[in-house]
C-alpha cells in the first residue's frame, strides 16, 4: 500500500517514542522496538496526526539536500508503508 | 558473553500469583508464591529504575492477575516515570470502568485482554470461573482509550475448532494485534497435557484459516501466532534465547531467566532483594548457565541452527528428557524426539470431538502466607 500525500500519519495507539533524554531513540510498541536513527527519526517525528505525508517528503527533502529527491521520497513512502504494516501507524 | 552480556529488551514483572481464574493451562508454577511473600512496592520500583538504567525498554506487568494488587496504578506510574513502556497482561477482572481509567491516566501503554475461547460456556469452563461476560464488557470500557489493545486467545484441543469465532470477535473489539498461542506444556498444562494437546488435523486446518485471516487483515491488526512446538521440526527460541532478552522477576522477588524456570534441579536463584539488576542479569549463575554455546550437547553444539533458536527450551528438555542440558526434545535432531513423537501420536489415537472430559486439574489459588 502507497500511502496517499494529502494523508496525516499519526501514530497509532499504545506506539510511541521514548523520551528525548533516553539513547538511543526508539519507536516503542507492543512486544517490540524499532531503533531510530537519522531519517527514521526524522519521519517518526512528524507522524503527528499534523504533517500531511506530502509535508514530510518536502521536509526531509530540504533537510537531505545532498540525496536523490526521488529516492527521499520513495524511502519515506516505503517506511511509512512499513509501519503501518505493523500497525504502528493510522492515516487521518 | 557475560559480564557486558547485551542488556534484556523486557522486563516481566510477575506482581502476584493471586487470580481469580483457574486456567488448566496456566503457565505459573505448580509451586506459587504466597500472598506474604510478595514484593512491596517500593521494591518494584526500585526494580525499574535499575532495569531502566540496566537498557530495558519495556516492562510487561502479569502474574497471576496484577489486578489483584491494589497498588497497580501506583506501579504503573512508577515504571513510566522511570522510562519503561508498560504492559497489562490481564484476564480482566476484577475491574470496573474507573479502575481502568485510573491505570490509563497513570501512563498504561498497553493492555493485553487473555480469552479462554470465543464461546462463553467453554471458555468459563477451562478457566474455572465466569469471566468470560467481564471480559467483553473491558473491551467496550476500552474503547474510550487510547492505548494499545492486543487480545490473546489460548489455542488447545478443546477450542482450536471456534477459531474463526475469535477472529470475528478480535475483528470487532478495535484490536491493534490479535495473538494465537498455543498452549505450551509447563505448569498446570503439562499436567493437562493430554487433554490439551490438538490433533494434526486440526491444527493443519487452523493454519489454513489464520494465514488467510493475517492476509486479509494486513495493516488492519497484526496477527501473531504462536504453535504448539510438539508438531515443529524445530524448536521455537525459548525467551529469545536464555539471559538474552528476557529477565523475569516473580511475585516474591526471584530472578529467572524464564517463567518456568523454578522447576530446573539445582539452579540458585539471585533475589532482587538482595542484588541489583544489572548484577544479577550480567553475572549470577542462573543467567550464566545457558547463555551462549558452551553449555550446549550435540547434536546443536555443531548445528547451523543453534544460533536461532539456542538448543530451545531447557524447561521442556527437563521435563521430557530428565536433562536441563539436554537438547529440546522437540528438535526432529534430537535423539530423544520418539518421547514427542509417542505424545502426539497418543493425541491423534482419537478424533478431537472425541474428548469432552470436564476432569480438568484446575489452578488453586497460592497459599496466603508461606508458613
Ligand atoms: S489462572 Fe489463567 S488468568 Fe490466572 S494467571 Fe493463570 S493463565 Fe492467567
Ligand atoms: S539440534 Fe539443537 S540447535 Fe539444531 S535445530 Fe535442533 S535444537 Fe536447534
Amino acid at each position: 500500500m502507497t500511502p496517499e500525500q494529502h494523508r496525516k500519519p499519526r501514530l497509532a495507539p499504545g506506539c510511541r517514542m521514548n523520551d528525548k533524554s533516553q539513547q538511543p531513540r526508539v519507536l516503542l510498541m507492543p512486544e517490540k522496538a524499532l531503533r531510530l536513527n537519522g531519517p527514521s527519526l526524522e519521519i517518526v517525528e512528524r507522524c503527528d496526526g499534523k504533517h500531511t505525508v506530502q509535508q514530510i517528503i518536502v521536509q526531509l527533502q530540504k533537510l537531505y539536500s545532498k540525496g536523490d529527491p526521488q529516492k527521499v521520497e520513495d524511502d519515506i513512502l516505503g517506511y511509512l508503508a512499513l509501519l503501518h504494516e505493523q500497525r504502528a501507524l493510522d492515516f487521518e | 558473553m557475560n559480564a557486558g552480556a547485551a542488556p534484556p529488551l523486557a522486563l516481566v514483572a510477575e506482581l502476584t500469583h493471586r487470580c481469580p481464574l483457574h486456567c488448566v493451562y496456566c503457565s505459573n508454577p505448580l509451586q506459587m508464591s504466597p500472598r506474604d511473600a510478595e514484593l512491596p512496592p517500593e521494591i518494584w520500583m526500585r526494580v525499574f529504575r535499575e532495569a531502566a538504567a540496566l537498557g530495558v525498554l519495556q516492562t510487561d506487568f502479569t502474574g497471576g492477575e496484577p489486578l489483584a494488587r491494589p497498588d497497580l496504578a501506583e506501579l504503573i506510574r512508577a515504571a513510566r516515570d522511570a522510562g519503561l513502556y508498560v504492559s497489562l497482561i490481564t484476564s480482566g477482572l476484577p475491574l470496573e470502568e474507573k479502575r481502568l481509567e485510573e491505570l490509563v491516566r497513570a501512563g498504561l501503554d498497553h493492555l493485553q485482554l487473555s480469552f479462554q475461547g470465543a464461546r462463553e460456556e467453554s471458555a468459563n469452563e477451562f478457566s474455572g470461573a465466569r469471566a468470560h461476560a467481564q471480559k467483553l464488557r473491558v473491551l467496550k470500557w476500552l474503547r474510550g482509550q487510547r492505548i494499545g489493545l492486543t487480545l490473546n486467545f489460548v489455542l488447545h484441543r478443546r477450542n482450536l475448532d471456534q477459531l474463526e469465532e475469535m477472529i470475528a470477535l478480535g475483528e470487532a473489539s478495535g484490536a491493534g494485534r490479535i495473538e494465537f498461542a498455543h498452549v505450551q506444556y509447563y505448569g498446570w498444562a503439562f499436567a493437562n497435557r493430554e487433554r490439551l494437546l490438538p490433533t494434526r488435523e486440526q491444527l493443519d486446518r487452523s493454519l489454513a484459516v489464520l494465514k488467510e485471516a493475517e492476509a486479509r487483515l494486513l495493516g488492519k491488526i497484526r496477527l501473531v501466532h504462536v504453535v504448539p512446538d510438539y508438531y515443529a521440526k524445530y524448536p521455537k527460541a525459548c525467551m529469545g534465547g536464555w539471559g538474552r532478552k528476557i529477565l523475569l522477576v516473580t511475585p516474591s522477588g526471584d530472578a529467572l531467566p524464564c517463567h518456568a524456570a523454578q522447576l530446573l534441579p539445582v539452579m540458585r536463584f539471585e533475589n532482587v532483594r538482595d542484588r541489583n539488576l544489572r548484577e544479577i542479569w550480567e553475572s549470577s549463575e542462573a543467567f550464566r548457565k545457558f547463555r551462549g554455546e558452551e553449555w550446549m550437547p550435540e547434536p546443536c553444539r555443531s548445528c547451523e541452527r543453534r544460533a536461532q533458536d539456542f538448543g530451545g527450551c531447557r524447561c521442556q528438555a527437563f521435563l521430557l528428557t530428565g536433562e536441563a542440558a539436554a537438547t529440546d526434545p522437540v528438535c526432529s535432531l534430537s535423539p530423544q524426539r520418539p518421547r514427542v513423537d509417542a505424545i502426539v501420536a497418543a493425541a491423534n489415537a482419537a478424533p478431537a470431538a472425541a474428548c469432552t472430559t470436564t476432569d480438568w486439574l484446575y489452578r488453586p489459588n497460592p497459599p496466603s502466607n508461606s508458613a
